[in-house]
């Protein structure tokens, strides 16, 4: 069962250019699959079903932070400001519209498109740093609108949306299970549309912005387009992120998308490998389940009545983030997508070194 | 009228600290292309070192100011020995997290160790406002005001005149040239944090005496973007004027916009003045244009 290439014996383009291979790469596909929409939803509890739904709702925002930062090479500080205009939106389509969501969450990802072109026209100008600031500015524009447009949230300052669950026709998504699959079916959809980006035209001229972008422009790519483009479709994975979160969370406030927000899906992107999908994954799965982790340890500590305690949960998990994304920078830049990389390389060869 | 003259009054007071805190986060871009997003943090560290040299070692006040300014400095040389030299060469995007790391791990450890509510300055200066063109100001804003802007004359001299500050403007220009003229990078680097450093350390008690020491200090970090965007990053004459012009208009905004609005527009004026900015000239009003060449 276990095939490794040891030359080229592809006879057709179709057959080189797929995205899996291998026949073992193929069938762990497969083995995922199973133990994603079988195994897992049957046999996990209520509350790891939750961290997973949030990992999955998670993985889709890193998944499109990472086509502009690693793909495009343009750095959003804007991501957090970004969920919120489309969890809104989506919110609002629903109540003042009734519209069901796969309607809403689309809407919802093109109108985000459309606002993070927007704060995206600076990108034409200013690179780099001054780009940074710039989307860090969209975040707190889009923040003070929210708190303070009476017209959005419709109930005043501040107010929150509250939501129905999901429904597919007459079928309610209201369980944690339900949602499982409500999630992780927008997850799919989202990591296969980036894996197939990266390999087209578009994907490429990403790349090549990304690493010199007035080069890019002599060989013929359309910088404006592109730039904007990039913008356009990190954003619209951004408002079906906040869109999901509306829908599984049922309430929509500005308090979840805030500075820190941008903040914790940049540390993903980092901490899962720049330009990488699975990559982007392991982030989102790392940087969720860092809280719920870091509670349990502590929660072991007390119970044993272990000599030191770790002290205040959100300064400890601070300190751990902070600590984290240091690390990685320094020791691993290529993040967790080259550790797992590394360690199939490893495998391929077991028994030899090289 | 007596309401403008106030409120501009008031901003120039406040644009004096935002111009001070400015020139640290000038300062370590200039020398190495880094944004300091842990500077805020760094000021609210230097508040509480102050307030501990103050009120628990009970130190004289210039002799805690000097205290605190020497271990932040210190710890300015750590971020840069420990954090940022060994990212040289990285993209933009992981310098900038690296930065945010260190403003995480400060966010925690700052409060953990001292407590997070609101402590105040012993007082130094008397409580009664002086009038000064018919406007009502404390005397600590006068004192903090007057301080700033002596820093910003030491500042100037540094650079004008001293072989540090000339070396460190050169660095700026081009690293590998002014390597080549024997100038040492390490050292100008490792210096740059360092006085960074200890214009957090002041930024840190000027803001602790106005304000009270709690961590909500670091957010003057964030209101330092608009500042540099808009006086143009590499720029410390920018970074002086820009300071003043935002601290005015910030509290312009926030008498005149504000009832307009419901409150709230003294923290989004800047930012929606610095996209602006950002559209109109990218480099702001005194940065260096960059012309690019493949």
């Amino acid at each position: 069962m276990i095939h490794r290439e040891c030359g080229v014996y592809q006879t057709s383009y179709r057959a080189d250019m797929a995205v899996y291979k291998l026949p073992l790469a193929r069938w762990g596909l497969a083995g995922f699959g199973v133990v994603l929409f079988l195994v897992l939803p049957l046999a996990a509890g209520e509350y790891i079903l939750s961290i997973l739904n949030l990992v999955g709702i998670a993985s889709v925002g890193a998944i499109g932070l990472n086509l502009l930062v690693g793909g495009a090479g343009q750095i959003s500080l804007g991501q957090g400001g970004f969920m919120a205009v489309g969890a809104y939106t989506a919110a609002i389509f629903a109540l003042r519209l009734g519209l069901p969501f796969w309607l809403s969450i689309p809407a919802a990802g093109f109108m985000t498109a459309l606002v993070g072109s927007v704060f995206g026209i600076p990108s034409l100008r200013v690179k780099g740093l001054y780009l940074a600031i710039a989307t860090l500015a969209a975040q707190f524009i889009i923040e003070w609108n929210l708190l303070h447009s009476a017209w959005i949230t419709g109930t005043g300052a501040q107010g929150a949306l509250v939501l129905e669950p999901p429904a597919l026709g007459w079928l309610a998504l209201d369980t944690e299970v339900k949602k499982y699959y409500f999630v992780m079916a927008f997850a799919i959809l989202a990591t296969v549309a980036a894996r197939n980006i990266s390999r087209t035209y578009l994907g490429r001229a990403f790349v090549a912005i990304r690493d010199h972008d007035v080069a890019a422009e002599i060989m013929g790519v359309n910088i404006f387009r592109y730039k904007l483009l990039a913008f356009a479709i990190s954003s619209f994975y951004a408002g079906v992120t906040g869109a999901l979160w509306a829908y599984y969370t049922q309430v929509v406030s500005y308090e979840h998308f805030t500075l820190g927000t941008s903040i914790d899906y940049l540390a993903m992107i980092i901490i899962g490998g720049l330009g990488s999908v699975p990559g982007s994954i392991l982030g989102a799965a790392f940087i969720t389940m860092l809280p719920a982790g870091l509670r349990e340890l502590m929660e072991t500590v007390k119970r044993l009545g272990l000599p030191g305690t770790l002290g205040n949960f959100t300064y400890t998990r601070e300190i751990l983030f902070g600590l984290i994304i240091i690390g990685f920078l320094i020791f691993e830049p290529g993040g967790l997508a080259r550790i797992w990389r590394r360690a199939k390389d490893y495998f391929r060869l077991w028994p030899f070194a090289y | 009228m007596t309401f403008f003259v106030e409120l501009t009054v008031n901003g120039l007071m406040v644009g004096a600290l935002y111009t001070l805190v400015a020139l640290g986060f000038v300062l370590v871009y200039k020398a190495s292309e880094v944004i300091n997003f842990a500077q805020g943090e760094q000021v609210m560290l230097g508040g509480y070192l102050a307030l501990m040299m103050l009120a628990s070692v009970r130190l004289p006040l210039p002799v805690a100011i000097l205290a605190t300014m020497a271990v932040m400095a210190g710890l300015g040389f750590v971020v840069e020995r420990g954090i940022l030299r060994p990212l040289t060469g990285y993209p933009v995007v992981s310098v900038i997290m690296a930065t945010i790391g260190l403003a995480a791990v400060l966010r925690g450890i700052t409060p953990m160790i001292w407590s997070a509510e609101v402590r105040g300055f012993p007082a130094i200066l008397p409580a009664t406002p002086v009038k000064i063109l018919g406007v009502p100001i404390s005397p600590v804003n006068i004192a903090s005001a007057v301080l700033a802007v002596v820093f910003m004359a030491i500042f100037g001299y540094f650079f004008q005149r001293t072989r540090f500050g000339v070396a460190i403007r050169a660095v700026s220009d081009d690293p590998q040239a002014a390597a080549a003229m024997g100038i040492d990078l390490r050292i100008v680097l490792a210096l740059s944090w360092a006085i960074a450093g200890i214009v957090s350390a002041m930024g840190g008690v000027i803001w602790g005496n106005m304000l009270g020491v709690d961590p909500y200090l670091a957010l003057v970090g964030v209101k330092v973007f608009p500042v540099v965007i808009l006086g143009g990053l590499d720029s410390i004459m920018g970074a002086v004027i820009a300071g003043f012009l935002v601290g005015v208009l910030e509290n312009l905004a926030a008498g005149y916009v504000d009832p307009l609005v419901g409150g709230g527009a003294k923290d989004v004026v800047p930012f929606v003045v610095l996209i602006a900015v950002l559209m109109v000239r990218p480099y702001g009003l005194f940065g260096r244009e960059i012309i690019e060449r493949v």
